[in-house]
């Protein structure tokens, strides 16, 4: 439970403001020009159901030959939740969450069982009666944008790739990628603490950490916007940290360009042992804490593709991916922000 | 055209628009801009009375035309067991009151408000004859009198230069009582006026004039005879003289009731007739004045408004027109601040239940609705309800708080309290729910922050949609919102950072 520090909101206000020319000279990128500036241009309306609803994201994603949690089933009606015990009754491990959430709301993440009840990570209890309450939000449209009615999608455990076990607390991290044009401009990993009750999300105190589109490294982290070098409840220093198939899960990134259409777009990948990477979902109104994981303002990549004519975004997936991890390497970032 | 470009020129437009009714309105439809400004409005009342000899009996009265510097806001006549109408008859209007038999005193009431405005009372030109009737002056008048006449008549032409400076010094020979010539003469027209003798001397010299009968507006004057000025024409325009100085002009605040032509009253079968009035002054809000003064010509800007609606529903608009300037506090805390609210515009709904129960009261609801909500929320999601059906007993829990809260703060005697009811119950129980739901996902600090974030914005919101100058503009001048409209969409435009991001990313620029 994301308890609140007081000692951390003071030195959040002592900091105090920065003053925006500071922050325009650095290429920050704020709230009101990302939803104009981008979203708004860049991302037409009529694809964002690709995008808000995760059944059709996996459907497209299908089509374009990439990777995604295995889907064991999806429901659309009350009536159908008994079905759903049915369902996870052989399972061991696996996902409940809605097809059309927001934030990582309402995802139930079960790791195991212990006799009729079944374990959440933090080692918490949930019965089935829990389950269906679970299911039955889902549909009532208790999480999706605006209440609409909702679908449920029981979709199986990634099986993890241990790398990152030690910079994750009683939660799996995930890393977003932000695609612009087809281009990666930036990556981060978000690893969930204690603080962040085993959830990624930055605002509750989950570690962002910028990751060197060249290279797969780290090379910047926060927590609650102050910069650390090693993660608060292991204790591990991120400077040894390398994501492994770090061309492949770029190149999973900037497909995803061609397949939703999405001019500016986020996307959630998360590394399975054996599959390599996997997109768990794309979004198109991604935020703008990747900016304060990487301790580097978006806007300068950004305008830099803007800038390109049509010959040169008209690029494949490998070579966009090249392009990104020449442009866009921390070393060279590093050299910008000094001259 | 750019989005951007478009976005501006419609904000123009729309601004250009709004400001420039709205400045119409205050120009010449006379809504004050600012609120509590008061007018002065004269109640005159015109008293006939006489004596009726037992037949029929007819009485009319001149009634007054419309002046330029005098608005008519309304006129109401009172005549018991008369038949009532008014007549237009060369340019004139008269009230007629008229009945088959009366006897005995008779009182006749006509009553008007008028509002003064600036600027000159009379119209040019006046189609009012131009002809001279040489006064009689025949064997009967002595010849002294005659001489002395036109004895005025010669030293006033001598010490003048035209018709103006002639009737000036005309007037102040028969105002000087040193003067032989006019001694004399109202010697001979003992029963005479100043006014009267002055037009008879006028006419001697061929000069076209007439009397202007009216009254000057002060308050709370009773049985006030009208009195007289004196019109000349100079050979192109009408002029107007106060008759016991000379001066040229109509005195302010001078009400004129009747311009040359007939009699004041003419009363049949009737004797001992009079006219007298009576003024009072009222101060009446700006606003009403011109409402009044507008109503009559059917503005269409006036007409096809929230004016035209039955009072009730205008209370009500008066709150509807108050929620864009709650949402132009939304806006601009969202866009140039940052802050989370839980539901976008719910603070705007919220501010509007405060404006009903006073904000401390309704802060002080809110939060205690808020938090027995809560509790209440967290068992019925033990039972295992569907959404809506749990929400539904939310709805219902609210409704018995608020009626638990009103009994009791009743007993308690705490007035205030009852207030409650204005809260809207759908949106508090949504409020709930969403809440429990973020201190599921989120924990019991998002849930202060988003709380928090939305009874800050409410209590700004409040703060200015009870702010007297802009409850005034929104009611009076609702052309406004177009001007509100180009803000909100030149604020939409807004791509720099907001003040929280200064905050948020800090870290950058160290």
């Amino acid at each position: 439970m994301g308890r609140f520090n007081f000692n951390q909101f003071l030195a959040k206000l002592r900091g105090g403001f920065v003053s925006p020319f500071a922050l325009r000279r650095l290429g920050v990128l704020g709230m009101n020009a990302r939803n104009v500036h981008y979203i708004a241009r860049y991302n037409d309306r009529d694809l964002y159901p690709i995008v808000d609803d995760k059944l059709n994201t996996k459907r497209a994603a299908r089509r374009h030959g990439i990777r995604v949690p295995e889907l064991i089933a999806a429901f659309d009606s009350q009536p159908s939740r008994r079905r759903v015990l049915e369902v996870i009754e052989p399972l061991w491990q696996f996902v409940i969450k809605p097809a059309r959430g927001s934030g990582g709301k309402g995802i139930l993440v079960v790791v195991g069982r212990e006799g009729e009840n079944y374990l959440k990570p933090s080692g918490a209890m949930v019965t089935k009666e829990d389950v269906l309450r679970h299911v039955s939000n889902i549909h009532s449209g208790l999480y999706s944008l605006g209440g609409k009615p909702d679908r449920v999608m029981v979709e199986a455990l990634v099986d993890f790739d241990p790398v990152f076990d030690k910079y994750s607390f009683e939660g799996v991290p995930d890393i977003r990628v932000i695609v612009f044009r087809g281009f990666p401009v930036m990556a981060m990993l978000r690893c969930s603490t204690h603080s962040s009750d085993g959830k990624a999300n930055l605002h509750q105190g989950a570690v962002g950490v910028g990751i060197d589109l060249a290279t797969g490294k780290s090379c910047h982290a926060v927590q609650r916007g102050l910069r650390i070098s090693r993660h608060p409840d292991t204790e591990m220093p991120f400077g040894e940290l390398v994501v492994p198939g770090w061309r492949d899960l770029l190149r999973l990134a900037s497909s995803c360009y061609e397949m939703t259409g999405l001019g500016y777009l986020g996307c959630d990948i998360v590394l399975d042992r054996k599959r390599g990477p996997l997109l768990l979902e794309a979004n198109a109104r991604p935020g703008l804490a990747i900016q304060v994981a990487n301790g580097v303002g978006l806007r300068t990549r950004l305008k830099h593709i803007e800038a390109m004519d049509l010959e040169q975004l008209e690029k494949s997936v490998e070579e966009r991916v090249n392009y990104s991890m020449q442009e866009f390497a921390a070393v060279r970032t590093l050299e910008q922000k000094s001259a | 055209m750019s989005p951007r470009a478009q976005v501006y020129i419609l904000a123009v437009i729309l601004t250009l628009m709004g400001a420039g009714l709205t400045i119409y309105k205050n120009r010449e439809l006379g809504f004050p801009l600012l609120p509590g400004e008061y007018r002065t409005v004269w109640t005159i009342e015109a008293k006939v009375r006489f004596t009726a000899d037992g037949g029929p009996v007819k009485a009319s009265l001149t009634l007054p035309r419309a002046q330029r510097n005098m608005e008519v806001l309304g006129e109401t006549f009172s005549s018991s067991g008369f038949g009532f109408n008014i007549v237009s008859d060369d340019d004139e209007y008269r009230a007629v009151w008229s009945r088959r038999s009366a006897s005995g005193n008779q009182s006749l009431f006509y009553q008007l408000d008028v509002h003064q405005t600036p600027g000159a009372p009379l119209e040019q030109p006046l189609d009012l004859s131009t002809e001279v009737e040489q006064p009689f002056l025949g064997a009967r008048e002595q010849e002294a009198v005659r001489q002395a006449i036109y004895s005025l008549v010669e030293g006033a032409r001598d010490r003048s230069a035209d018709t103006r400076t002639f009737t000036t010094q005309l007037l102040t020979a028969l105002n000087d009582p040193r003067n032989q010539d006019r001694n004399l003469i109202f010697g001979y027209f003992k029963d005479r006026t100043l006014v009267d003798v002055a037009l008879t001397v006028l006419a001697a010299a061929e000069i076209p004039a007439h009397r202007i009968r009216g009254l000057y507006l002060e308050d709370d004057r009773r049985r006030l005879d009208p009195e007289d000025l004196l019109e000349v024409y100079d050979g192109r325009r009408w002029v107007v003289f106060e008759p016991n100085t000379g001066n040229p002009g109509v005195p302010r605040n001078f009400f004129i009731w009747q311009r040359g032509g007939k009699s004041l009253l003419d009363v049949e079968g009737g004797r001992n007739s009079r006219v007298t009035f009576s003024v009072i002054s009222n101060d009446v809000p700006a606003r009403d004045v011109a409402m009044l003064s507008t109503s009559n010509e059917k503005e269409a800007l006036v007409d096809f408004s929230i004016y035209s609606l039955p009072i009730e529903q205008q209370s009500i608009f008066k709150l509807i027109l108050l929620v864009p300037v709650g949402a132009l506090v939304v806006v601009l805390l969202r866009v140039f601040v940052g802050l989370r609210t839980s539901g976008t515009f719910m603070p705007v709904l919220l501010a509007i239940a405060f404006i009903e129960t006073r904000l401390f009261t309704g802060l002080s609801i809110f939060v205690l609705i808020l938090v027995l909500g809560l509790w209440v929320r967290f068992y019925l999601s033990r039972l295992n309800l569907l959404l809506v059906a749990r929400i539904a007993a939310v709805v219902v829990t609210v409704v018995i708080l608020m009626g638990a809260i009103s009994v009791v703060s009743y007993k308690l005697g705490i007035e205030q309290a009852l207030t409650v009811t204005f809260f809207p119950m759908i949106i508090l129980a949504w409020t709930i729910e969403r809440m429990s739901i973020v201190w599921e996902e989120d924990g019991p600090y998002e849930v202060v922050v988003q709380a928090g974030g939305s009874l800050l914005v409410a209590v700004l919101a409040w703060w200015v949609m009870t702010n007297r100058f802009v409850e005034h503009w929104t009611f009076n001048f609702p052309e406004l919102l177009l001007v509100l409209l180009g803000i909100i969409l030149i604020v939409g435009n807004y791509t720099g950072y907001r003040l929280g991001e200064l905050m948020r990313f800090r870290q950058l620029v160290r």
